[in-house]
């Protein structure tokens, strides 16, 4: 009997145990989940849901045309094609320029390799403001202000690239180096052994790297503030906020705006978690 | 020169290019900018320190570094503490595992511009998903936004919310603690605190002096968020981006508005070497006081 308690006891006390992890993690998760859920209610609402006393959770009329009305009131297909055409060959010009670098300070056995590496850190902490004004300037004096030049270029000569830089030459680092030794004794020059050794191998972390710098470019706001000017061009956050300035009592709007903003992001979350996640242990800062 | 020089060279060049175009240059430019008088449609003259002694008198400056100050000291651990917390809770062996994961990482990879527009809606005083939420329970809400007192916490509730990609390097780290130090320690019958305090944080260290120097690097350039909020509170496009009594004039906001609103480049410029100062200061002290507190372990 007394056993029989006892076991019972102990089982519901697991149980317990059990579930208490699940009620933090699940009252935690409501908590980062809200806003976005919010968000999208907010996207279906009409403006007389919007302000309502006492305040409408659900819509009872869903109004999907908050949607139709960004596309209607602002170019936001536009919007978006600059967007990712700006994203894209930022990582492009970035995946071809960061990872020979990062080489360069890692296997390549040169009197500058530590120089070099200790650039790519200063850059890491030096604050965007010092260099701001005179790049402006320098941009301004080759008339390229109001072009995606200024956004693009410095991406293929990795500037402003410190971080990824870091990750990719971190992970090279873990790579073994007799692979390396073994190729030069058969006398691979070295840009055979980047590009058919180390590159193969770095899939993962180039991967990572990509999806990190998208994702940064995706959202900056403060190079499409200062280099754009003319509103067809803008990025998407340059346009949201401009939309932002004229719209501000439209919350329906802006938040199917905002929905439409960041869905794309999501997406790629899904479909690159791999990398989102995954890629952080490849990188070595775990420590 | 030797082969390997020259190789090295070529394979850096693409970024030395760069760094002398973008960075070295820009550099050497901003210090000569910082002691002339200077906006876009005239060239530069000399004024000698006038402009240092503009931002050491200047009563925006002192407020703005009080509020970027507040940030760093307040939003930097906050995010920290978040992020370690989230990483330790999932990081017990609980079904789901991955699900929670997702949950807590996807508001850090929301675009800056749409978190805050979402924010100011769930801040909004009256019909906010918070001041609804507290009403139920028959409390009053702040005017988040609109309160000067308010401000600067709702930000730092926005970079909590954000902080699932500071958890998702804290749990990388977390996974990788030795479990056999663990056992040892519960052989010596060590509670979790204990356990926590004396094996996971030291193992941890490195990654904590990281994330904090990353952490007080986006603090003190602290920009998209509180640009956007300022130009908007009090409803409406409001030219100043200080937001209610200043609250929100981050050191970068004015930076950008002594530059781009009112072209003082010479001020704007003698600003970002003061900021360059501060940054490299603490980022020194805290490399410094860093062998006292991280370990690292040679595994």
């Amino acid at each position: 009997m007394s056993s029989a308690t006892g076991s019972f006891g102990g089982g519901a006390g697991k149980g317990i145990r059990r579930f208490v992890p699940h009620l933090f993690l699940a009252a935690f998760s409501a908590v980062f989940v809200m806003p976005i859920l919010w968000l999208l209610l907010t996207s279906i609402k009409s403006d007389k849901d919007l302000y309502a006393n006492p305040p409408v959770l659900f819509p009872k009329q869903p109004r999907w045309e908050n949607y139709v009305d960004v596309f209607r009131e602002i170019n936001f297909l536009g919007m978006t094609w600059n967007t990712f055409f700006i994203s894209i060959m930022c990582v492009i010009g970035v995946l071809i320029s960061a990872p020979l670098v990062a080489y360069a300070c890692s296997h390549i056995e040169w009197k500058g390799k530590n120089v070099i590496f200790a650039l790519v850190i200063g850059t890491l902490l030096l604050p965007y403001q010092v260099t701001m004004i005179p790049t402006y300037i320098i941009w301004g004096k080759l008339g390229m202000i109001g072009s995606y030049m200024p956004l693009i270029l410095p991406a293929f000569l990795s500037a402003g690239a410190g971080y990824y830089i870091f990750l990719l030459r971190q992970f090279f680092m873990t790579l073994p180096v007799s692979l390396i030794h073994s190729a030069k004794i058969d006398g691979a020059s070295e840009l055979r052994i980047y590009l058919q050794i180390l590159m193969p191998l770095s899939k993962p972390i180039i991967a990572t790297v990509g999806v990190l710098l998208f994702l940064a470019t995706w959202s900056d706001f403060l190079g499409p503030l200062l280099y754009l000017n003319n509103e067809k061009d803008y990025t998407l956050s340059l346009g949201l906020y401009a939309f932002m300035q004229t719209h501000y009592i439209m919350w329906e709007k802006l938040m199917a705006a905002s929905a439409m903003f960041t869905l794309p992001i999501i997406v790629l979350f899904f479909f690159a978690q791999k990398q989102f996640i995954e890629g952080i242990k490849l990188t070595g800062i775990k420590g | 020169m030797k082969r390997a020089t020259l190789t090295g060279l070529l394979f850096s060049s693409p970024f030395l290019i760069g760094f002398i175009a973008f960075t070295l240059y820009p550099i050497g430019a901003s210090l000569v900018y910082s002691f002339t008088d200077f906006n876009m449609f005239k060239s530069p003259s000399w004024v000698g320190l006038d402009n240092y002694r503009w931002v050491f008198q200047e009563k925006d400056v002192w407020k703005s570094i009080a509020n970027t100050l507040y940030m760093v000291l307040f939003a930097t651990p906050i995010s920290l503490i978040v992020g370690l917390l989230l990483a330790q809770m999932l990081n017990m062996k609980v079904r789901g595992q991955s699900i929670y994961r997702t949950l807590y990482y996807i508001p850090s990879i929301v675009p800056a511009i749409a978190t805050s527009l979402v924010w100011m809606w769930v801040l909004n005083p009256k019909s906010g998903l918070i001041n609804t939420a507290l009403g139920y329970l028959g409390i009053r809400g702040p005017n988040w936004l609109l309160d000067p007192v308010w401000t600067k916490p709702s930000l730092i509730l926005m970079g909590a919310w954000g902080a699932g990609g500071i958890m998702i390097i804290f749990l990388a780290s977390l996974q990788d603690v030795p479990r056999s130090l663990y056992e040892s320690a519960e052989i010596d019958g060590a509670g979790k605190v204990r356990k926590f305090l004396s094996i996971t944080l030291p193992s941890i260290s490195p990654i904590i002096l990281f994330q904090l120097i990353m952490g007080l690097i986006t603090y003190f350039q602290y920009f998209a968020q509180a640009f956007m909020l300022a130009s908007m509170t009090n409803s409406g496009a409001n030219q100043t981006m200080a937001g209610p009594e200043k609250s929100l004039l981050f050191y970068a906001v004015l930076l950008y508005r002594e530059a781009f609103v009112d072209f003082r480049m010479g001020h704007a410029s003698a600003m970002a070497w003061v900021l360059f100062l501060i940054t490299s200061i603490v980022t020194y002290l805290i490399f410094r006081s860093s062998n006292r507190w991280v370990t690292y372990g040679g595994d």
